[in-house]
């Protein structure tokens, strides 16, 4: 027995539609070559899912995301179409938002989520601070959690944590690296 | 519980060899896909533990044997024999046909351990009758196969 066959193109493909179309497909992606190194893109029905960065371990992620989800996961390329375009423009410079529908199943926590979903009316070549984002969520004190929130962002670039910074000017963390954050913020100031 | 891309991955192929052993190189891709569809709907309930590769050969099996019915029951004779199927380590022989024309129970013998690997008392839990028996019938299938095609 050889162990490095693979199943035939044409009969992944089929199972992916097949599955698509009965409604089994809860957990489709692909990966997307990027200036910060390959990401991992995942989308369920309701929309994009998850975004990471290679530091993450795709495998890991996927493993989670079987866990959390659905293990009914699949390399399926089609359903992430949209999302790899825009995220193509807006990595090259071309696309200053999103627009895409976004499942934000994997924000733990309510105020996580709070936190995640005021994240995109920072505009764009724009930043906040931690502090500042806990303010404007209400909850002045919380600015660790804001910092938690943006840590454990599932859809970093897409949902702007990026641009969450230090009071101080600082940069603090990103799950991409310290080095993307800083190039993502020049980029989007040029 | 893996992402079932992984299932795919690594179970995939050998799952598509043995229904190419049960119901030959054309309609395997058919009896696969069904199995890994049916296996894709199920996933999620399939208890932790569970030899994933005897479950996907259980299915592929029971598919395979409805598209056997099926094509037994379309009886539609044909002048020539299909295209001779490739299997890559064995390019010379005519093995499908040879297989095709073993009785039942020994061709599902042969395919399961010899084609698929599966071990005498895998493929008795499958085909039904103690490992011995199995042994046995994939035994006699080889010396029937290589009567025919040696």
């Amino acid at each position: 027995m050889t162990t490095a066959e693979t199943v035939p193109d044409h009969l992944h493909a089929r199972l992916v539609r097949d599955a698509e179309a009965q409604g089994l497909l809860d957990v489709a992606y692909r990966t997307l070559d990027s200036p910060y190194g390959p990401l991992l893109l995942a989308a369920t029905p309701r929309g994009l899912v998850r975004v990471a960065f290679a530091a993450e371990g795709h495998d890991r992620v996927l493993a989670d995301l079987a866990a959390r989800l659905s293990p009914r996961v699949l390399a399926a390329p089609g359903r992430l179409d949209a999302a790899a375009r825009e995220l193509d423009e807006y990595l090259a410079g071309r696309r200053r938002a999103f627009d895409l529908p976004l499942d934000l199943a994997l924000a733990r926590g309510a105020f996580r989520r709070e936190v995640l979903d005021r994240l995109p009316a920072i505009a764009y070549g724009t930043t906040r601070t931690y502090a500042e984002v806990a303010r404007d969520a209400g909850r002045p004190a919380a600015v660790r959690a804001v910092g938690t929130a943006c840590a454990t962002n599932p859809l970093p670039l897409v949902v702007p944590c990026h641009r969450v910074v230090r009071t101080g000017g600082g940069l603090g963390d990103y799950l991409g690296g310290t080095g993307a954050k800083r190039a993502l913020l020049a980029m989007e100031s040029a | 519980m893996v992402p079932f891309e992984q299932v795919v991955r690594e179970h995939g192929p050998h799952v598509l060899r043995v229904c190419r052993a049960v119901v030959g190189p054309d309609a395997a891709d058919d009896v696969w896909s069904e199995a890994f569809l049916s296996a894709l709907r199920a996933y999620p309930s399939l208890p932790e533990g569970s030899d994933v590769r005897a479950w996907l050969v259980t299915i592929a099996r029971r598919r395979g044997v409805d598209a056997l019915r099926a094509r037994a029951r379309r009886a539609v004779p044909v002048a020539d024999l299909p295209e001779r199927g490739v299997l890559d380590d064995l390019p010379e022989l005519d093995l499908y046909a040879a297989l095709a024309a073993l009785p039942p129970k020994q061709r599902a013998c042969v395919a399961h351990h010899h084609l698929a690997g599966l071990p005498h008392a895998e493929v008795a839990a499958l085909v039904g009758g103690s490992p011995e028996a199995a042994r046995r019938a994939a035994a006699d299938g080889v010396a029937a196969l290589r009567r025919s095609l040696l």
